[in-house]
């Protein structure tokens, strides 16, 4: 790697004040420091040593953390092609197919998000900040495998102009950026989003043969109001356990509440995801689900659905896990994940169950406790500060 | 009392000190800072180049606090007065005399010194140079002689990574430690409280006139200012005094022999130290004749202090007024190829994000470099720093308070119970590499010129 590093060195002084490149020494550095970790030393005064831990690898953990959902759901976006064209197919033909569908997205999201970062970096003239890996990643799991990819390249280039430079950058931003995407697309162009049954599945053009097939997700057939019994109606295809494995049709990387699970070990295992948001968020949905199933339900089928299947259908699992979890738009204070997190999974069921557009809360969920954390974070700190007055008070009397 | 705090992180390093005390290093010149005291303001030099001074003499003081006396530690010839900016004197030098002298104060019993005045006390401590062993916190300043702490209080065990060994170095020094105790006790009207280490079998367990508290748990558990959060925090408009075992040595040796002593067992420890022990020697001492024949490397780097809290100096450096230990370790000025996400158990972190496998052998002596392991970036992570802080504080939101220059929510938040050791740990953690003692006491100083 010697020779690599010799390149880099050579290079250096182009980018580097007074030389001729000043402008764009966030790119440079942004490439020198993928390759190698810099060579900077702690400042003459305080810590002398500091920890092994850098944005870089907290961020690359919560990739990792995603592959299982990725690679489920390439092979699902390639099951479900083939389900409803009523093909037969081979594990790699699945698995082909949904690498068509999926890389591009990815591609194109990682690729508008960092020109857009390295603009503003740019553009500042500060670092390249890698919060982008992870919303990079996020955007084309949370899309339905038809979205047009324009509409992608779109929404990444709004969320994080609009969800995350305009408040400063990394770091700064109120709203959960990947989320941000998702609903503006969702409101900008709902067909796409949500246009009933054949969003959800690839189908190369072909109409989908609905007395085998219906595409329909299992969070509409209980939503709609010609249903009676929801469990009745989602039949052996949606079972609790195909639910919970996740071969049903969806946005790409959420339907697996297995790999959003091996997703979550891994997050709370590293440290690097609250084991609070996450354990709170699944009993704020669960508790909300045994509430409704005890209350009069007025022939809602989605109320008297029984509470363990509101946590494996639809999003709810990924963005508990993801997306509640990004620290930047989450609460900040300990006490204040626990009240956060439960709400957004509260507030999913509610929002399923009520809201007769949309069959599905986790999105707004998580937008809307977004802007309420820092309320929920504000009484935490009064109360701190509350016990070093009432202290002082103490004293007095 | 018992204390059992949880919260914290023990960083193990290579290079910890045999117990074996070496006299024989002399060196030829002591050095004195007026920089290693904070919010000296109209510094004044009262010798010239060329004076001789005793161990004890006035050398300097600040003329917004005349009281104070800043004293030379040993006896010999002014040879170097060094100025910086605004003619602020950065370092006077005295080349010692082979047999130090010592400025005479009044000798005491242990009897008469019971019945010594609380302003007598003050007077001695503040002609010798003594007094400088307090500091006031907030803000862990020198106390003004007119101030009245509401309590005096003493860590007897240092938990930074390699500390010096309190139990080796104050043994036999048990009667000097007891009469500092009777000597400042009469300078509050609270009581003298001293933290030592639970479960050990301290020496200052057998110290009367103070209250002995018991504390368990990892670094940042020695730390004073935990201990006073834990003990009789700090409450706005209170002020409290601290000082270390070796204060309170000098302060007795003062009183008992009518000495100022500066000498003290100091630790040189690291990595890159190959006999790392301890030595007996006087404060303000250069580096330079610990390290000859003593390294095992070229490219290192040498702290006057410990890994957290002290600071970078040269081969011609000195040891820090309030430093106790000389820390050598390997200089991280290399690049490394994928170091970013490279998994290694070599690398030490308080986190386990991915390839972070240090947590696997806590217990294990790293040879840690100064390596800055990433970027400063923009506050992402959220949580961290509550897990190395054992207080009732937000160290995010008061960081954030600070770099708002918001005066109400620091004092809110409690700035007025932290010095830049407590958040230390706070900067060896962070994700956004961050330096946060800086910013600390950036705030600290907004708030004293407010």
């Amino acid at each position: 790697m010697k020779f690599l590093r010799k390149i880099l060195d050579a290079q250096k002084p182009n980018f580097e004040k007074g030389g001729k490149l000043e402008r764009f020494h966030p790119i440079f550095e942004a490439l020198e420091t993928f390759a190698f970790a810099p060579n900077h030393t702690a400042p003459k005064n305080g810590a002398q040593i500091r920890d092994a831990i850098d944005l870089k690898r907290l961020m690359m953990t919560v990739v990792i953390a995603m592959i299982p959902c990725l690679l489920f759901g390439i092979w699902n976006v390639g099951e479900q092609h083939f389900l409803a064209t009523q093909q037969t197919a081979t594990f790699m033909e699945k698995i082909m197919v949904g690498l068509w569908i999926t890389l591009p997205l990815i591609l194109i999201s990682y690729t508008v998000g960092g020109l857009v970062e390295l603009f503003f970096a740019v553009r500042k003239g500060h670092a390249v900040n890698e919060g982008f890996l992870v919303t990079g990643m996020l955007i084309p799991l949370i899309m339905p495998p038809t979205i047009p990819w324009w509409q992608i390249a779109v929404a990444t280039a709004f969320a994080i102009v609009v969800g995350k430079e305009v408040f400063g950058g990394t770091g700064m931003n109120i709203l959960n950026v990947a989320m941000t995407a998702r609903a503006f697309l969702y409101f900008a162009y709902p067909v796409n989003m949500a246009g009933g049954s054949d969003v959800w599945v690839y189908t190369a053009g072909q109409k989908i043969n609905t007395d085998a097939y219906s595409g329909a997700t299992a969070l509409s057939i209980a939503a709609d109001p010609n249903v009676k019994d929801a469990v009745a109606s989602f039949g052996d295809f949606f079972s609790f356990q195909n639910l919970f494995i996740g071969n049903i049709p969806g946005s790409i990387g959420e339907t697996s509440t297995l790999m959003v699970l091996i997703g979550a070990i891994i997050l709370i295992v590293t440290g690097v995801g609250s084991w609070k948001i996450i354990v709170s968020g699944f009993l704020g949905a669960y508790l909300m689900g045994l509430l409704f199933n005890i209350l009069p339900n007025d022939n809602n089928a989605f109320m008297a659905l029984p509470a363990h299947y509101h946590l494996v259908m639809g999003g709810l699992a990924f963005g508990i896990v993801f997306m509640a979890t990004d620290p930047v738009s989450a609460s900040q204070t300990e006490f204040g994940k626990w009240i956060y997190g439960f709400l957004i999974g509260a507030l999913t069921v509610l929002i399923r169950v009520f809201n007769p557009a949309y069959p599905e809360g986790i999105m707004l969920a998580v937008l809307l406790m977004n802007v309420f954390a820092p309320l929920i974070d504000y009484f935490v700190v009064e109360a701190n500060k509350q016990r070093r007055l009432k202290r002082l008070k103490l004293k007095a009397a | 009392m018992r204390i059992k705090l949880t919260k914290g992180f023990d960083i193990h390093l290579a290079g910890k000190a045999n117990q074996t005390l070496v006299d024989s290093i002399h060196s030829q010149t002591y050095s004195f800072k007026p920089s290693d005291f904070k919010g000296i303001q109209r510094p004044k030099v009262t010798v010239n180049e060329g004076d001789q001074v005793k161990a004890g003499t006035p050398i300097f003081f600040d003329k917004k606090n005349p009281q104070v006396m800043f004293t030379a530690p040993v006896s010999g010839e002014v040879v170097a007065i060094h100025r910086g900016p605004k003619r602020f004197p950065e370092e006077i030098k005295i080349l010692a005399d082979p047999k130090i002298e010592y400025v005479d104060f009044p000798v005491h019993s242990e009897q008469s010194l019971a019945s010594l005045s609380a302003d007598k006390v003050r007077e001695i401590l503040l002609q010798s140079g003594a007094w400088l062993n307090f500091l006031e916190r907030p803000f862990g300043i020198i106390p003004h002689p007119e101030n009245t702490p509401k309590a005096i209080f003493i860590s007897a065990y240092d938990s930074h990574p390699l500390a010096p060994d309190y139990e080796f170095v104050f043994k036999g020094e048990e009667k000097y430690l007891q009469a500092g105790i009777q000597a400042i006790a009469k300078l509050s009207p609270g009581k003298v409280h001293i933290g030592i280490k639970a479960d050990a079998n301290s020496l200052f367990k057998s110290l009367k006139g103070a209250e002995i508290h018991e504390f368990s748990g990892p670094h940042p558990s020695g730390n004073v200012g935990v201990q006073i959060h834990h003990i009789d925090p700090i409450n706005k408009g209170e002020v409290v005094w601290t000082l270390t075992p070796y204060g309170l040595r000098q302060i007795g040796y003062l009183f008992l022999e009518g000495k100022y002593d500066a000498s003290q067992i100091i630790a040189v420890v690291g990595s890159e130290v190959k006999n790392p022990q301890y030595y007996k020697t006087y404060q303000g001492v250069p580096v330079g004749g610990f390290l000859v024949n003593n390294l095992k490397n070229e490219n290192v780097r040498i702290i006057s202090g410990n890994v957290l809290t002290g600071h970078k100096i040269n081969q011609e450096g000195t040891l820090a007024y309030y430093d106790h230990m000389f820390t050598v370790i390997p200089e991280g000025n290399y690049h490394e190829f994928l170091g970013w996400i490279a998994p290694s158990a070599k690398k030490l972190s308080f986190q386990r994000a991915f390839g972070l496998l240090s947590f696997l052998s806590p217990k294990k002596e790293r040879a840690l470099d100064s390596n800055m392991h990433g970027e400063e970036r923009a506050y992402v992570q959220t949580g961290v720093f509550e897990q190395v802080l054992p207080m009732d504080i937000l160290p995010m939101y008061l960081i954030k308070a600070i770099l708002a220059r918001d005066f109400e929510a620091m004092e809110a938040l409690g700035i007025y119970e932290v010095l830049e050791e407590d958040f230390a740990l706070c900067e060896f953690i962070d994700v956004s590499k961050t330096d946060i003692q800086k910013m600390l006491r950036e705030g600290m100083n907004a708030l004293l010129e407010a």
